[in-house]
């Protein structure tokens, strides 16, 4: 059994921004598990551009983003081991490898980072009733097959869901010449972001339609048509409103969960509100020396975010690694009724700490106020906030006192 | 006349109200940065954008190399733009940067692989 200072679990964004920023930190003994052919992870396939515009001050395609970081990761000599898959962590940092080079491995880590992204959700995962035929895809698979295995999934193309992979995807087939017939959402705004409203769906007179989903898939081998309903206040289909699309292909694009089975594995606490990882301000689990950022924690609008979510993670993996432990975090991190997937969930109180949430429904010039007791701690006034873009907010440790939970509120 | 635009260069994805007169802009609220303006007298002017696709490489290690554009195109070129696009097959290796075809259609910008295939 072979012992490393910081083993990090996935070799995407998160994971390669740590590994770098470990390094940065003098931490040298790193290993990176992959577990697919190469590093990248999810942005190898994301080929289109507006990556990068608050990391680097300029707009690169998810391809280009990730090259940066693996060319880094190599002129620092990062170990990555790739085709290599992690099937069980311990909760005193074992870690269990397998692949086809090197078999089965063992490690003691001094660190370990949850660097595994989120996957995700299935046709399973949201229950639409139907026959079982070929032509139903996520978006992601949908995207992975085009951009990278050369193979189009289909001609006539309803997509479910309205997330930004979803109209990405409705555009990119567009391009590749299918007929995207429309984008049907079970809420009633868009859950991705405007601006793909804009130039995915708008540009190419691509229909969204909003308070609708899937009802019924029909097609014996292949997909001959799916029906459409319109869903009421609480999101169940209004009967009489069925409308039958003759299409072959359905893309769904119906949300991201963290994907953190490992993680539990290793005993760590879920927090309910993001279904990823509860930690404190360090990225800390609630199992000592275990470190989570990126998708694996609570799903971002943008991979900016990610990366520089992993950099401030590998400033406190490098202090718990020299260091042996992190201040204990006591104070519980609250959030109100219109904050949803708030992160962290608790805090020591005596370092800054980023708070990062998302609204849970669209709204018009509300205030965000974050307290400790009677005490204001910040109140931003926000014109527009919408439940597609994660909000962050920096707090100072020295406006931040050591006895009083954190509460998060929005109100309107 | 109003017009309302919601702003694509950058996530944050700004309502831009227009005050127009003809194709001139008389008034501009919304955005909350000068991109934002800059976006819409061209949106009212002459849509412009990028695109992102595939071109098929001989011998690589994966079958399709990314590409993008080194600049805007009007919108209403896109799909031209994609058929020259379509008719391209690059032997490997190739790497972010290369171009793939200078000066697409007379466009004045280049179609440039944004991702490394090496041979197989």
């Amino acid at each position: 059994m072979k012992h490393v200072d910081a083993i990090i679990v996935g070799g995407g964004p998160a994971g390669l921004a740590a590994a770098i920023e470990l390094r940065r930190k003098g931490i040298d003994d790193i290993l990176i598990l992959e577990r697919e052919k190469k590093p990248g992870g999810i942005l190898r396939q994301c080929i289109h551009d507006g990556f990068g515009l608050t990391r680097f001050g300029e707009t690169l395609s998810g391809p280009e983003y990730a090259a940066r970081f693996v060319r880094e990761a190599e002129s620092l000599e990062i170990p990555c081991l790739t085709d290599t898959t992690v099937l069980e962590i311990t909760p005193d940092r074992h870690v269990f490898a397998s692949s086809s080079e090197h078999g089965m491995m063992e490690f003691e880590a001094g660190a370990i980072i949850l660097a595994m992204g989120c996957r995700e959700r299935t046709r399973g995962a949201i229950s639409i009733p139907g026959t079982r035929p070929a032509g139903v895809y996520t978006a992601g698979v949908a995207q992975a097959y085009i951009n990278l295995k050369n193979k189009m999934v289909g001609r006539r193309v309803i997509i479910l869901g309205s997330g930004d992979i979803g109209m990405i995807m409705a555009r990119r087939m567009t391009l590749e010449g299918a007929e995207v017939l429309g984008v049907f959402e079970v809420q009633p705004y868009a859950s991705g972001l405007p601006r793909n409203v804009e130039q995915c769906l708008n540009d190419y007179n691509i229909p969204l339609s909003l308070s609708h989903t899937v009802t019924d898939i029909r097609g014996t081998d292949r997909l001959e048509s799916v029906v459409i309903s319109e869903v009421d206040d609480h999101m169940q289909p209004i009967p009489g409103t069925e409308k039958e699309y003759e299409c072959d292909t359905l893309v769904l694009s119906v949300g991201l969960i963290p994907e953190n089975e490992l993680t539990w594995m290793a005993g760590a606490e879920k927090d309910p509100g993001t279904s990823g990882p509860a930690v404190d301000e360090n990225y800390q689990t609630t199992v000592p020396g275990i470190f989570a950022a990126g998708n694996v924690l609570h799903v971002h609008d943008l991979v900016d975010f990610v990366s520089l979510e992993a950099e401030a993670l590998a400033d406190s993996a490098a202090r718990f690694i020299t260091q042996g432990s992190l201040p204990e975090s006591k104070l519980a991190v609250r959030g109100g009724e219109l904050v949803g997937g708030l992160t962290p969930s608790r805090i020591s109180g005596e370092s800054d700490v980023t708070v990062s949430f998302r609204v849970r429904r669209p709204l018009r010039d509300c205030t965000v106020e974050i307290r400790q007791g009677e005490t204001v701690l910040k109140r931003r006034k926000m014109a527009k906030a919408l439940p597609a873009e994660m909000i962050q907010i920096k707090l100072a440790a020295d406006k931040l006192n050591t006895t009083d939970d954190l509460e998060v509120t929005v109100s309107c | 006349m109003l017009r309302e635009f919601t702003c694509i260069m950058c996530p944050q994805g700004c309502d831009i109200s227009v005050e127009l007169e003809g194709k001139t802009i008389k008034g501009i609220s919304g955005n909350k940065c000068p991109k934002g303006e800059a976006y819409v007298t061209q949106e009212i002017e002459n849509p412009m954008r990028n695109i992102a696709t595939s071109v098929l490489v001989d011998g690589g290690d994966l079958p399709l190399a990314s590409v993008r554009l080194s600049g805007v195109i009007p919108k209403d070129r896109i799909f031209d733009v994609m058929a020259e696009i379509r008719k391209v097959e690059v032997p490997a290796p190739v790497h972010e940067g290369d171009v793939v075809i200078a000066d697409v259609l007379g466009l004045g910008v280049d179609v440039i692989v944004t991702k490394d295939v090496e041979a197989a």
